[in-house]
């Protein structure tokens, strides 16, 4: 069965890696939903959140080609269910819709969201979420016509007490010392 | 060693040669030309081959590297040159074949504005590199070429490409070469869990028809021995991949033969009857496999693999025994418990008797008027007393030649496996006669795979290596046609090949050799081939139309194995 799953991949920071990492689900045919790279807690390391849907089976499979790159430190995957995640949305508004009813204020107080700029023109509204929080508002916000609309990749975190990383990180010197 | 200021050229040169590097395959070009012209002061150090195109280069690099298990090194030029190297790239990738090859590019300034000669070969060979990495700087040489070495020589072997642009090579660097130890990022060998081996080895002492099946990974882990001792103390049947080839001797008792589409009729049938099958450094290729969804469906699947993303990735393992080969067997064979399988092993001896009554017997002591690849293979097994080393090329004569050559030593067959690629054999050929000079090496190549890369005689005739060439001449695309006999209907669409005449060819390029159309001229054209000095190639018209069996068709099931049509 098909379901999304969130892969998380701690690597070096090397130039041509994310192709690397995109050619393991190019060669598949398998399509990311969504991607964010940045530089993780751990200086030097960099973070991949990827989105896919794939059958369990799959993700196994791709998570494992992952891991064989020479760069990559380490690749997991887990379920929505498993993760705290996010994604933020950037909507420009024309301001007049503001002065003309007070639906967009509403909709913002009542979805969290926060005003970012507001200009003669246009006024920016900034809501994290999930998609379907973040589409939800996209719906309400349209209905004043949104002129701009932006929404990030994903970022998550386990639910595990402990940054699986950092012990990673300390089995893996421990067990490169020992082969030595 | 004390640091001394040298060119990124002379960096790369001795880079190499710190890495024990003996042999170089390339081929110059504009951006490149620094590190040839750094090369011209090595003459004495390291030999460089000079091909006659890339691809020849790269093969050779491969075959250097298959009978050495050292690193296959070669270079080639920006554009053009870099992206003639990829079809042996792509090979070496998929045969975990250890190669360095190191690339020219243009100057650092110019990448991607379409330079005279540019090509982004760091991204077209990504999908088909182990590790690659673009140099731009001279001070990065000495510690990318350490790493490159390191990657690609380590765990599961494999090719890695260095991109290295002009000015890095004519800039200035203090040079100091330390080799690679390790890299954090990666685990050349995964740690062995000793519970696991446990539990393989009970599971192989409860074993009724136990069938343990041998890949390459045998022969990169050096576990020749490993293996046999572990066949013997069990006395479990063994049966090869392809690429496994040569890992136990051929003649060894226990050694039930080949496996998969074109292997022996024993190992396939009784695949599918075994209660476990232990798996040893071999990835259940398709061909191997059949329609995996019907493999060894009897069994209990215990897998000793180096390269974790093996492990479920075709047949799902009950047991995975992570690791170097040579210590996981070592380890299983003091677990278990000495043993027997006389009936079982004695199964494998009545499919034998099956096969060769209907097959084999007629392939290598054939009556029929035409002259059969079986009979060539099965002469020059013999006059070499199954000593020389097999370079083949890829097609029928491949499969006929694996069948039927006999090995007595390992690292004795070169061929391209995964990739199947057509023009491989003739410089392979080389590389395997540069990696072992007092090896008699015999390659065996078919009339369409030889025109692919036959400009490589010129570099046999320079470098007067004494390479033995059979071509196999059936006038046809022979596996081809063979397919399209069987599952198209006879309609031979374009396989049907207009040769030349390949003694006039060899002549011209300096190769003695000549061409046996008839039975009673066979086993004398062999013996003059063999004695002669130098290069020699021996020419054999083939029957046109004949196959090769037992044959799994595709998407079959192994216990489908066909003896005849």
């Amino acid at each position: 069965m098909k379901r999304e799953y969130i892969i998380s991949v701690y690597s070096e920071n090397h130039i041509g890696l994310l192709t690397r990492i995109t050619i393991v689900f190019t060669r598949r045919k398998v399509n990311i939903e969504s991607l964010t790279v940045s530089e993780s807690a751990i200086h030097g390391v960099y973070k991949f959140t990827i989105v896919i849907k794939s059958t369990e089976e799959q993700v196994i499979k791709i998570v494992g080609q992952i891991e064989k790159i020479i760069d990559v430190l380490k690749a997991f995957y887990h379920t929505n269910e498993e993760m705290i995640y996010q994604e933020i949305a950037l909507y420009k508004v024309p301001t007049e819709a503001l002065y003309e009813s007070d639906t967009i204020e509403k909709v913002v107080r009542d979805s969290g969201a926060r005003i970012l700029e507001i200009t003669r023109e246009y006024t920016v509204i900034e809501k994290t979420g999930h998609k379907q929080e973040t589409q939800a508002l996209f719906e309400e916000l349209n209905k004043a016509k949104v002129m701009q609309f932006i929404r990030s990749g994903r970022v998550a975190l386990t639910r595990d007490p402990i940054e699986r990383l950092s012990e990673f990180l300390k089995e893996r010197d421990a067990l490169l010392e020992s082969l030595d | 060693m004390t640091k001394k200021k040298i060119t990124g050229s002379q960096a790369v040169i001795l880079s190499l040669l710190e890495e024990g590097v003996d042999t170089i395959f390339g081929y110059p070009g504009g951006a490149i030309m620094p590190i040839y012209d750094a090369l011209y002061d090595h003459d004495k150090n390291v030999k460089h081959i000079l091909t006659r195109h890339e691809q020849g280069a790269v093969h050779a690099a491969e075959g250097y590297a298959r009978v050495t298990g050292k690193a296959g090194v070669c270079f080639a030029t920006s554009g053009p040159g870099a992206t003639n190297l990829i079809t042996g790239i792509a090979d070496a990738m998929i045969d975990s074949t250890p190669l360095v090859c190191i690339t020219g590019q243009v100057a650092s300034p110019l990448l991607g504005t379409d330079a005279f000669q540019e090509s982004d070969v760091l991204g077209i060979s990504m999908p088909i590199t182990k590790w690659s990495y673009q140099i731009t700087s001279p001070e990065e040489i000495p510690e990318a070429i350490a790493q490159a070495f390191y990657i690609a020589q380590t765990g599961r072997p494999g090719p890695v490409l260095l991109d290295i642009t002009k000015d890095a090579q004519f800039g200035e660097l203090d040079f100091e070469y330390k080799k690679c130890r390790k890299i954090r990022s990666y685990v050349p060998e995964p740690p062995i869990d000793p519970f696991k081996v446990k539990e393989a080895a009970d599971i192989i002492d409860a074993a009724k028809k136990p069938l343990i099946l041998f890949g390459q990974g045998v022969i990169l882990s050096r576990a020749e021995e490993a293996l046999k001792a572990f066949v013997e103390k069990t006395g479990i049947p063994a049966a090869w991949t392809l690429l496994g080839l040569s890992a136990l001797p051929t003649d060894h008792p226990l050694n039930v033969g080949m496996l998969g589409m074109h292997g022996n009729y024993g190992p396939n049938l009784l695949t599918n009857q075994a209660d476990v099958i232990i798996a040893v450094g071999m990835r259940f290729d398709d061909r191997v496999t059949g329609k995996a969804g019907t493999y060894a469906t009897n069994a209990k699947v215990i897998h000793l693999e180096i390269d974790p993303s093996e492990i479920n990735k075709i047949i799902k393992a009950d047991v995975a025994v992570l690791g170097n080969a040579n210590k996981t067997l070592k380890m299983l064979t003091d677990n278990v418990k000495p043993n027997q399988h006389e009936e079982w092993v004695e199964e494998f001896r009545e499919c034998y008797r099956i096969e060769d009554e209907k097959i084999i017997h007629n392939e290598v002591f054939p009556e029929k008027p035409g002259l059969t690849m079986g009979e060539v293979i099965r002469i020059a097994g013999d006059k070499t007393n199954h000593e020389s080393i097999l370079v083949t090329d890829v097609g029928q004569h491949q499969m006929v030649a694996s069948r039927y050559f006999k090995f007595r030593h390992p690292r004795s067959n070169v061929t391209s496996g995964g990739l199947g690629t057509m023009g491989f054999g003739l410089p392979a050929s080389m590389g395997a006669q540069l990696g072992a000079p007092d090896r008699t090496v015999i390659a065996v190549i078919g009339d369409g795979g030889f025109q692919m890369t036959i400009q490589e005689l010129g570099t046999i005739v320079q470098n007067k290596l004494p390479v033995k060439i059979i071509i196999l001449n059936n006038n046809f695309l022979g596996m081809v046609r063979q397919w399209q006999q069987l599952f198209f209907e006879k309609r031979y669409s374009f396989t049907e090949l207009q040769n030349p005449d390949f003694i006039a060819i060899g002549k011209g390029f300096g190769i003695a050799g000549h061409k046996v159309e008839a039975r009673e001229d066979l086993e004398s054209g062999i013996q003059r081939m063999i004695d002669h000095q130098g290069p020699y190639l021996l020419e054999v018209v083939i029957e046109k139309e004949d196959n090769v069996f037992p044959m799994i068709p595709t998407g079959a099931s192994v216990s489908d194995i066909m003896l005849e049509p």
